[in-house]
């Protein structure tokens, strides 16, 4: 049986999720300040309409809605391959200090008076070098385990929140706000959607072959080998994918807190843990979740707009500890 | 040929002289019992004859061919282990824990068949748990899961089995139950190796003991030879009384 089979002989969550993406985007279209009906988002999106709605739907809020999806689906996949990597379903590349690198790059980049797309880079950058970071002191002389990694990210993502508290301490205020924003993550300058959205779907089609594999290893290292996997070159490929999926996504939108964590334990909840169905799962409500705070953060109190990573937390906290307190 | 031989292998312990080489042969059709009090040695040598981790010096051969020479995926179609600990981080089924066994006969696109249902489904109902099956991994017992651990190998159905005390856990009838399996695969023309704290399973059901000492020391033979009351009690540094039911002999700590 092909895995492409495979996704269809349990397609009702993830048909469900891929409708729930296509409504979601749907909606992100058509609120903001002109709000648009859905017969005309309909007759904008086939090429036809008001010259007004065509500029405000494909050119100001089609790449930003799109950059948004991109930008979740990204973060909730680096999540739970994390989570594997780590075997525990409370990590995340936040935790692991992988955004921290990404913000004090970022910040020292503002402060220096860069431009955006060097601030992006510098995110990236910063991102990847706490990745080496971590994995090498991780490393340490040989003995390495998930519980030590855990750890040493842990610590250093305290290490780099304080470092951020500092320069954001001794910055000029005028450049604080550009700051703020950055730090609970913002879409404004996402720019082209379309490296995040080829990221997502490259990074599915890695992981998703390697799904059955996953599930062994969720059951721990010794037990994974024993089935015939070979341990270690797995856990570097999950952890360079999953820093370099949190790169990208950091580079888009700045540090978003939350998704990551979040979608694979509510979809765990629900679904259970079979990989090959909680990963692509996790892809889909990763960007709805992110498209849906994105549209709340510029609408709730416009023309003035939130930071939406203020919105993933506000909507994620409830409903994440209401599925917690549900569950067994 | 034998199934797995041991070649002048040295167990790492760490902080441990080097004590006894190995030079153990086990055939196709015995069940050799491990035997050796706390912190011998048991399961580090049950995970370096699995090559989970590497030995201090020596080789470990299975089928004839170091275990350098296998790659992980073909070694798991031979050889499968029954661990002692588990990690039990994620939800999981009964049934899906079962059917992890046949990871290694699986490529990566390829689902899980109805061959592959069918064996975990019959592994299930031979460990009595088919009535469990749906049940979260959490919930069960500490029996039940030891139980199902068991399941996994059967389902990956390996020529040797390595297992890390198999009756932990188990009540009375799943005892024997559970070592009547291991005689069925040694008697299908596997071989098995178990770690086991209770003399009297090994007594009833190996054919070979190697007796651990925890300096390193070892020695290994066929069953009768090693049951020697005055071999068990240094071993264990615990008085024994021996009595005979049924033509064997059953061991009872002195107090």
């Amino acid at each position: 049986m092909s895995g492409a089979r495979a996704l269809l002989a349990r397609p009702a969550p993830l048909a469900w999720l891929a409708l729930a993406a296509l409504l979601s985007l749907a909606l992100s279209l058509a609120l903001g300040s002109v709000a648009i009906a859905p017969g005309e988002l309909m007759r904008v999106l086939l090429g036809e309409g008001e010259a007004l709605h065509q500029t405000l739907v494909l050119e100001l809020r089609l790449p930003r809605s799109l950059a948004a999806f991109g930008t979740g689906a990204l973060l909730a996949l680096a999540g739970a391959l994390m989570q594997v990597l780590l075997r525990n379903p409370l990590a995340d590349p936040y935790v692991l200090g992988l955004s921290g690198g990404a913000s004090v790059a970022a910040l020292v980049a503002m402060l220096t008076g860069l431009g955006a797309a060097l601030v992006g880079g510098a995110a990236f950058a910063g991102a990847l070098t706490s990745t080496l970071i971590v994995f090498g002191l991780a490393h340490g002389t040989g003995s390495w385990t998930p519980t030590r990694l855990l750890l040493t990210g842990v610590v250093m993502a305290a290490g780099w929140g304080a470092v951020i508290t500092f320069l954001l301490a001794v910055s000029p205020v005028e450049r604080l706000p550009g700051m703020l924003y950055w730090l609970m993550g913002d879409l404004a300058y996402a720019g082209s959607p379309w490296p995040v959205l080829a990221v997502a779907a490259l990074a599915l089609v890695v992981v998703l072959p390697l799904g059955r594999t996953l599930n062994v290893l969720a059951r721990g290292g010794l037990q994974a080998a024993a089935l015939g996997v070979s341990v270690r070159p797995l856990e570097w490929t999950l952890y360079l994918l999953a820093s370099l999926l949190t790169a990208v996504a950091v580079t888009t939108a700045g540090s978003i807190g939350f998704v990551g964590l979040m979608v694979p334990h509510m979809l765990r909840l629900r679904l259970g843990n079979d990989q090959r169905r909680l990963l692509p799962a996790s892809l889909l409500a990763g960007g709805i979740l992110l498209t849906l705070a994105d549209t709340l953060a510029r609408t709730l109190i416009a023309p003035q707009q939130l930071p939406v990573g203020v919105i993933t937390a506000l909507l994620g906290v409830p409903s994440f500890l209401y599925l917690l307190y549900r569950s067994r | 040929m034998e199934a797995l031989a041991t070649h002048r292998l040295l167990i790492d312990v760490p902080g441990r002289a080097d004590g006894r080489p190995l030079d153990l042969r086990l055939a196709p059709g015995e069940r050799w019992g491990v035997l050796g009090p706390n912190g011998a040695g048991k399961t580090t040598l049950l995970h370096t004859l699995a090559g989970l981790r590497p030995p201090r010096s020596g080789e470990v051969h299975l089928e004839g061919r170091a275990l350098s020479g296998w790659r992980r995926r073909e070694l798991a179609r031979r050889l499968g282990v029954v661990f002692q600990e588990r990690h039990d981080d994620f939800p999981a089924t009964v049934r899906e824990t079962a059917l992890i066994g046949r990871h290694p006969f699986l490529s990566p696109w390829q689902q899980e068949g109805p061959e592959d249902h069918a064996r975990a489904e019959a592994a299930l109902a031979r460990l009595d748990l088919s009535h469990l099956a749906e049940r979260e991994l959490a919930t069960l017992s500490g029996g039940e899961r030891q139980r199902v651990s068991l399941a996994t190998v059967l389902t990956q159905a390996p020529a040797v089995w390595l297992a890390d005390e198999p009756t932990n856990h188990l009540d009375l009838h799943h005892q024997v139950a559970v070592m009547g399996l291991l005689a069925e695969q040694a008697e299908a023309g596997g071989a098995v190796m178990m770690c086991l704290h209770d003399l009297n399973l090994a007594a009833r059901w190996c054919s070979h003991l190697l007796l651990l000492y925890p300096d390193g020391e070892a020695c290994w033979g066929s069953a009768e030879a090693m049951l020697a009351p005055a071999a068990l009690e240094r071993l264990y540094g615990q008085p024994l009384t021996t009595a005979w039911v049924d033509g064997a002999p059953v061991f009872v700590p002195r107090r």
